[in-house]
């Protein structure tokens, strides 16, 4: 027995000549998709100035930077060597640490402040809907203005320092962690809700014991994923003047104080890692928390 | 009738089942404790930062009067408009392009990330471990970094953009790549083809649209990002707002915040309508 095919077959041919056309029309589409895309990349690059010629000549001091936020460390004197690295070690800890606190209040602030509006913004709980609408337009308003544009405004009516990065922080949390907050509560079960209002209970009730006890663990998963972005968004806020390591670090960075730079940085990416591993630790010990219960 | 129950056999009941009504005493005091712990530090942060009711009453006033200010939204001129809308055009250029660039650029490097493609676990240590780095570093620093090799202008904001996305996508791709099914490789080797048509109609099919709809996320996310990066002067609108907002140029302030709300929803729509488009309607 053979599986050959008889090309010459009518009804073969009808069926090639078919997928003939399919295929060159899955093809046209194609090209009109890559030809529109190289034109949104010619149109971006005029956008940008791109300009290879100053790219490539000057592409040399681009590893140069690098290479220059090195420390010099011997072998010979290595504790020496380290201690000049590190002269600002007590002032930059200082300073990180107000970073972490100012992540750490901004987020708690936010936190609270999404718990408040998520339960009105959730299509399944929200009562009025234009008080739905509302608070979701304000919630995107709030996540979609960068933070320290934010940072920037607080900055000239709080005056500098750390409060205003505190506040940035905290409405730009308060917009993202709204969002996912009231996601989370339109994805409960809600036969508790309808157990709680069948005993006569009323909105606040329903949210209080039927609702609440089902997305704490997340919100505060949430809420920790968030607060190890704020400890990076943070780290810049100084650039502004609202407080943390990052004043020094933009001073380090303009005065070309090289080996600064990289000690700076080193200890941010640092503290971020071990915040990452803390909080990654805690949100598996709540999620393993509510699968025993 | 009345479904009330008596007041006795309320107690009653109370008394039999209070270890599930009101929880063990471990566990209170464990949420007493952690409550206690998380206010402690909040009261404490509140504390050392600076923040007094005083300062912040007389902030929000301040607040509340640059909000009157901004009202109604108003350019100025209409070479200032212009000028603005050049600015977001720039903005968004900055976004697409270092998006793009760093998807191309990133995919060598998530195959020497991907645990499956390269056996070697020290390359694979160092590629994951340079991606970190690199993604670690937030983008208004590589800007200042790269205003260094190619000048103050848009250039160096698509370049910071493009480098820390780098890393992102390169952590991404090597998920995708180990996350691959192998099946529809080795169905393609099972009817002769060469390993060149194992990846380009095995792998590539799965592992391409969820890059591109990665790619169409980060495009989003980083139009917002690009409309800060010219606040250290790397082009794009931040410049404006900066200088705006310094000046006390409020109604410019909040005609830009309103340019750009109105960009990022547009450009939210567009890649929405073509994620969809090009994964169908798949969630991924």
């Amino acid at each position: 027995m053979t599986l050959a095919i008889d090309r010459n077959d009518p009804a073969i041919r009808a069926y090639a000549e078919s997928y003939r056309q399919a295929a060159a029309g899955k093809r046209r589409q194609t090209l009109i998709g890559i030809a529109v895309f190289a034109a949104c990349i010619w149109l971006s690059a005029l956008g940008a100035e791109v300009d290879l010629g100053r790219l490539f000549e000057n592409i040399g001091r681009f590893p140069n930077y690098l290479w220059q936020t090195l420390p010099t460390l011997r072998l010979s004197s290595l504790g020496a060597d380290f201690a000049e690295w590190y002269w600002g070690l007590f002032r930059w800890l200082r300073l990180l640490w107000q970073t972490v606190l100012i992540a750490y209040v901004g987020t708690i602030l936010g936190a609270t402040g999404a718990f408040l509006l998520c339960f009105a913004a959730a299509a399944n709980l929200g009562r009025a809907p234009w008080l739905r609408f509302a608070v979701r337009r304000f919630l995107e308003f709030c996540r979609t203005v960068p933070e320290i544009v934010f940072a920037l405004i607080f900055v000239i009516a709080f005056g500098l320092g750390p409060l205003p990065g505190v506040l940035a922080i905290a409405i730009h949390t308060m917009g993202a962690l709204g969002k996912l907050f009231s996601e989370v509560v339109e994805n409960i079960d809600l036969k508790p809700v309808d157990g709680v209002t069948a005993t006569g209970g009323n909105w606040w009730q329903v949210v209080r014991f039927a609702v609440v006890p089902q997305v704490l663990s997340n919100f505060a998963s949430y809420a920790l994923l968030r607060f190890e972005i704020n400890v990076r968004g943070a780290s810049i806020m100084g650039f502004v003047g609202a407080g943390g390591i990052g004043q020094d670090l933009i001073e380090a960075i303009r005065k070309f104080y090289y080996t600064d730079v990289s000690a700076i940085m080193l200890l941010v990416i640092l503290a971020v890692m071990l915040i990452d591993l803390g909080t990654e630790r805690l949100r598996h010990a709540l999620l393993s928390l509510e699968s025993r219960s | 009738m009345s479904f009330a129950i008596p007041a006795a056999e309320r107690d009653d009941i109370l008394q039999r089942h209070a270890a599930a009504i009101r929880g063990s005493l471990g566990t209170r005091l464990a949420t007493i404790g952690a409550v206690a712990a998380v206010l402690g530090l909040l009261v404490y942060g509140l504390t050392t930062l600076e923040t007094t009711l005083w300062r912040v009453l007389a902030g929000l006033g301040n607040l509340g009067s640059f909000v009157v200010l901004m009202l109604p939204p108003d350019p100025g001129s209409w070479a200032r408009a212009g000028i603005f809308v050049h600015a977001l055009f720039e903005t968004i250029a900055i976004a697409f392009l270092g998006t793009v660039l760093a998807a191309f650029l990133a995919l060598p490097f998530g195959f020497l990330a991907a645990r499956n493609v390269v056996a070697n676990r020290i390359v694979h240590f160092l590629a994951r471990r340079s991606l970190d780095t690199v993604r670690g570093v937030d983008a208004l620093i590589w800007a200042l970094i790269w205003i260094n090799v190619v000048g103050l202008g848009p250039f160096a904001g698509m370049l910071a953009i493009m480098t820390s996305d780098f890393g992102a996508f390169g952590k991404l791709y090597s998920e995708a790549i180990e996350a691959a099914d192998r099946k529809a490789v080795e169905g393609v080797a099972s009817v002769g083809g060469s390993k060149a048509h194992q990846i380009r109609f095995g792998l590539l099919p799965q592992v391409l649209p969820v890059i591109a709809s990665q790619v169409l996320y980060f495009i989003e996310s980083n139009t917002r990002s690009s409309t800060i990066i010219g606040i250290v002067g790397a082009g794009g609108i931040g410049l404006y707002l900066a200088e705006t907002i310094r000046t006390l140029e409020w109604q410019q302030t909040s005609f830009l915040i309103l340019l750009i709300l109105v960009a990022v929803s547009a450009i939210d729509f567009l890649s929405g309508k073509l994620r969809f488009a090009i994964i169908g309607r798949r969630a991924v």
